[in-house]
């Protein structure tokens, strides 16, 4: 088992109630696999979208990207800057 | 230069980082807050890490694509009243048409890889989360 932080960020963050967490499975996962994972432990989360925009580690990816012990995943709403 | 701020953005600021005499041609771009409706303003928050490496990777590409290019940005956080810029782009380039070129570069970019997000609030207190998809969601005052 390992260790994944998860980081919310603007609606995505009101949804699961928190900023910031970490989730425990089995590594190498895929980012689909911690998406997974999140929509078990913060229930308001099962109103993310099927597929959300994710980052690895500062770089956005698909959600079949490898996620190891220790990496950051990030899930973000639909970009709006500018 | 910081590329995140939550201090009004001073485009002299970027100008001074970009333009030498080398570089004969300069153009700027502003992204201001509008007064959508009864919009007052947008709150303005930030994955900030990833948004910092975002725009070190966007402005080493522009400057990789056109030689003797110089670009910068600054985005600003927080919230930012109607008529006040959120963005500002200043690309210096040896001829004009590079400086444009690299400065729309930047702003489509921005458009499509900044994990920024953007709150409307409005005169009646209510917010909401503004998605380029045309999906808004709302919330009470």
């Amino acid at each position: 088992m390992g260790k994944v932080s998860v980081r919310f960020f603007a609606r995505y963050a009101e949804l699961a109630g928190c900023t910031w967490s970490a989730v425990n499975l089995e590594t190498p996962a895929t980012v689909a696999d911690v998406i997974a994972q999140v929509r078990e432990v913060f229930p308001g989360t099962k109103a993310l979208p099927p597929q959300p925009l994710a980052a690895v580690n500062l770089r956005q990816v698909r959600l079949d990207a490898l996620v190891n012990e220790g990496d950051e995943v990030a899930l973000l709403p639909p970009l709006a800057g500018g | 230069m910081m590329h995140l701020t939550r201090h009004p953005l001073d485009v002299n600021d970027l100008l001074a980082e970009v333009q030498g005499p080398e570089r004969g041609g300069t153009c700027v771009f502003t992204g201001t807050v509008r007064n959508d409706g009864d919009v007052t303003g947008i709150e303005y928050s930030a994955y900030e890490a990833m948004a910092f490496a975002e725009i070190e990777r966007i402005l080493g590409e522009a400057q990789a694509q056109w030689t003797g290019a110089r670009v910068m940005l600054q985005h600003r956080l927080g919230l930012i009243p109607v008529g006040e810029a959120s963005i500002a782009i200043a690309a210096a380039a040896p001829h004009r048409d590079d400086a444009f070129r690299a400065c729309r570069f930047v702003i489509e970019e921005v458009k499509k890889r900044l994990p920024i997000w953007k709150k409307e609030c409005r005169a009646d207190g209510t917010t909401s989360w503004v998605d380029p998809s045309g999906k808004a969601v709302t919330h009470g005052p």
